[in-house]
């Protein structure tokens, strides 16, 4: 008796946690859940099909990639798919991921690596099967993809550097809150930051970078501590949007609006306010729609065999409050 | 039989769980004099300040877990439930448009009825709590993300919502004395939760079914019946520390809340309470979740890399364990 119990609710469990998973995996895509869309694909003998394996799917960041990727695959009338691990660390659930999506027999794959040493035996077999490989957000460290879509983070970072420089008066303290220590992400944008400061502002002393993995609670804390380290600090550069809202809610929290410039990174609801009412002097944005609409559109055309360039920079933009509300800024943010 | 169960227990935790406390304070206090001197920003009232609201909402979960840990069960989902009941709180507040003292209510209800489901779950269906709560864990973070629409949710309307965690009534009552509410809410709750553990029944069956279910179910205790009831507590508590992160963040994050779990749980080991049930308070509980946000704090203060944060505060388990585990050799 007691074991019929178990089993029902195991069976249960295992359905509920089933429908889960489909959701999140078919949330991007426009097809039906149910029928494979490769299948469906090769039915009508027209229409590709190109998964899009992403780094996550519950940021911002990733639901607007998601739907620049659903803006061109409605204008090219193609059937795509977008799905993406929970956390940046599941390495080996995204390659199941690569892995499902290859065994579909797709057109092309846009794939953006967590560790691109590691996802290198797929994209092999996918070069064997002469299927297209495009990189995006971030670089595959190998010649297989025919193109890579991404933002240039260091040079993005460099240019939130200036910023900072010229807005502290070009001497004193400041910090950085990163998200991460080992995502290319991560150390191109502390790089890019870092390097530039010191070779353009030597006045200018970061006295601390601390990493709290993009956790808004977290990132204020660390943010907090930091101020209470270094009083005469000047600014805090926050590499990602939920290390960027924490050092907003901590400089709010300790009261020091207008004492502290704070300089962030990507966009979000939060980020945007804080910029419109001050709370942030500017942020960095990547064009996460345009990433998602690039990669789609390289897809496509490599996978019909025309010429795509290696390299497609999808670009980014310096917001802040003169130029928040202009179109082709608001273009590019996300809430 | 029950009166004499009752009265070994009472004796067994006279002396252990004291002199337990009485080492973690000692920690608590050596460590805050240790990073003084270390660095002089560390003592001062805006930082102390900056310490207590940085351990409200891990140190809320850590009172929850508290009481299933006694029972000597577990509990892996008060992270995501934490979530759920923030975003929940978001739906009634902010799409719903509903008071705000409806959308904390009904923050604290998710909070227990994902805590009846656990506690039905591993008491009625008897599926062991790891699993049982494992799962729950799984199924809050994603039906948080579903309810969401993987969507943070904003509390811009309502000013009256930010200020449950950074308002203060108390510098309010006493100008300069600007403690956030979040900490008075923290310090509410843990006398609340001491109160229930140590005075009342739930607290003394608690500990009986901890020590020794099967005594206590033959001493006519409904254990089934308590068991639900002190995860649904739990539940309470997560749905608390719910209310608090949200309010401080002013949003409902559906992505957050992974990983808080094991945080709390540390929290109450250092504490003192034994994982294999029977035996903890929730002072302890305090003072191991003080500790935890001490060590951060002030490890981030004098600039210690984020990796070696990390670890540190890995082998201040394991010390706490151990020394729980001489203690009890001892005795």
């Amino acid at each position: 008796m007691r074991k019929g119990w178990l089993m029902m609710v195991l069976a249960l469990v295992l359905v509920i946690s089933a429908c889960g998973s489909n959701n999140n995996g078919n949330k991007g895509s426009s097809s039906s859940p149910s029928a494979s869309p490769s299948a469906e694909a090769k039915v009508d003998g027209k229409k590709m099909y190109i998964p899009i394996i992403s780094k996550g799917f519950q940021h911002q960041f990733w639901q607007a990639v998601k739907a620049g990727a659903e803006k061109a695959a409605a204008e090219l009338n193609v059937e795509i798919t977008f799905e993406g691990p929970e956390t940046e660390s599941q390495v080996d659930k995204q390659l199941e991921m690569l892995q499902v999506g290859l065994d579909k027999k797709p057109s092309a794959i846009g794939f953006a690596a967590l560790d691109s040493q590691a996802s290198i035996p797929l994209l092999k077999k996918a070069q064997d099967a002469g299927i297209p490989i495009i990189a995006f957000d971030s670089g595959v460290e190998s010649n297989i993809p025919v193109t890579t879509v991404a933002t240039n983070n260091a040079v993005a970072a460099a240019m939130a550097a200036d910023k900072m420089g010229t807005l502290i008066g070009g001497e004193g303290e400041i910090a950085v809150i990163a998200h991460d220590q080992t995502s290319r992400t991560g150390i191109d944008r502390r790089d890019g930051f870092v390097n530039r400061i010191k070779e353009k502002y030597p006045n200018v002393k970061i006295v601390d970078i601390q990493y709290a993995g993009g956790d808004h609670l977290k990132s204020t804390d660390a943010a907090k501590a930091i101020m209470q380290a270094y009083p005469n600090l000047k600014g805090i550069f926050g590499t990602n949007e939920g290390s960027a809202i924490g050092v907003i809610n901590a400089v709010a929290e300790t009261k020091k609006e207008g004492k502290i410039i704070v300089i962030g990174f990507d966009s979000g609801k939060a980020q945007i306010d804080a910029v419109k009412n001050g709370l942030m002097a500017g942020a960095v944005s990547q064009n996460p729609v345009g990433i998602g609409y690039e990669t789609v559109r390289a897809a496509v055309a490599a996978a019909k065999g025309q010429d795509v360039d290696p390299v497609i920079d999808s670009g980014f933009v310096w917001y802040d409050k003169t130029n928040i509300d202009n179109e082709d800024v608001k273009a590019v943010l996300y809430e | 039989m029950k009166a004499a169960t009752a009265e070994i227990q009472k004796k067994r935790f006279a002396v252990n769980p004291r002199l337990q406390q009485f080492l973690a304070f000692g920690s608590l206090i050596l460590l805050v004099i240790f990073f003084s001197f270390a660095s002089g920003n560390f003592f001062n009232f805006s930082n102390i300040v900056g310490i207590l609201l940085s351990t409200a909402v891990i140190g809320v979960l850590a009172l929850g877990v508290t009481f299933v840990i006694v029972t000597g069960g577990i509990d892996l989902s008060v992270g995501t439930v934490m979530t759920l009941s923030a975003v929940m709180t978001g739906v009634f507040i902010t799409i719903w448009g509903l008071p705000v003292w409806v959308g904390i209510i009904g923050g604290l209800l998710t909070g227990a009825l994902c805590g009846f489901v656990s506690g039905f779950t591993i008491a009625r269906l008897g599926i062991p709590p790891f699993i049982a709560t494992l799962a729950m864990m799984m199924i809050a973070k994603g039906l948080a993300l579903v309810i969401s629409g993987t969507k943070p949710i904003y509390f811009t309307d309502d000013e009256v919502f930010m200020e449950i965690s950074l308002g203060s009534v108390l510098g309010d009552l006493i100008p300069g004395f600007n403690i956030p509410n979040a900490v008075l809410v923290f310090f509410l709750a843990a006398v609340i939760g001491s109160l229930l553990l140590a005075r009342t029944i739930v607290g003394r069956y608690n500990f009986a079914i901890g020590s020794n279910e099967e005594a206590t179910r033959l001493s006519g205790v409904n254990v089934r019946k308590w068991k639900i009831i002190i995860y649904m507590i739990t539940g309470v508590f997560t749905g608390l520390a719910g209310v608090l992160m949200a309010s401080r963040l002013n949003s409902a994050q559906p992505s957050l809340g992974m990983g808080y779990e094991l945080e709390a749980i540390a929290a109450v080991v250092i504490g003192g309470t034994s994982l294999n049930g029977g035996k903890g308070t929730i002072v302890g509980t305090v003072i191991g979740a003080l500790i935890m946000s001490v060590l951060t704090n002030g490890l981030r203060i004098m600039s210690v890399p984020q990796e070696w944060q990390t670890v540190v505060v890995g082998f201040v388990i394991l010390l706490a364990v151990y020394a729980d585990i001489l203690r009890r050799r001892k005795a």
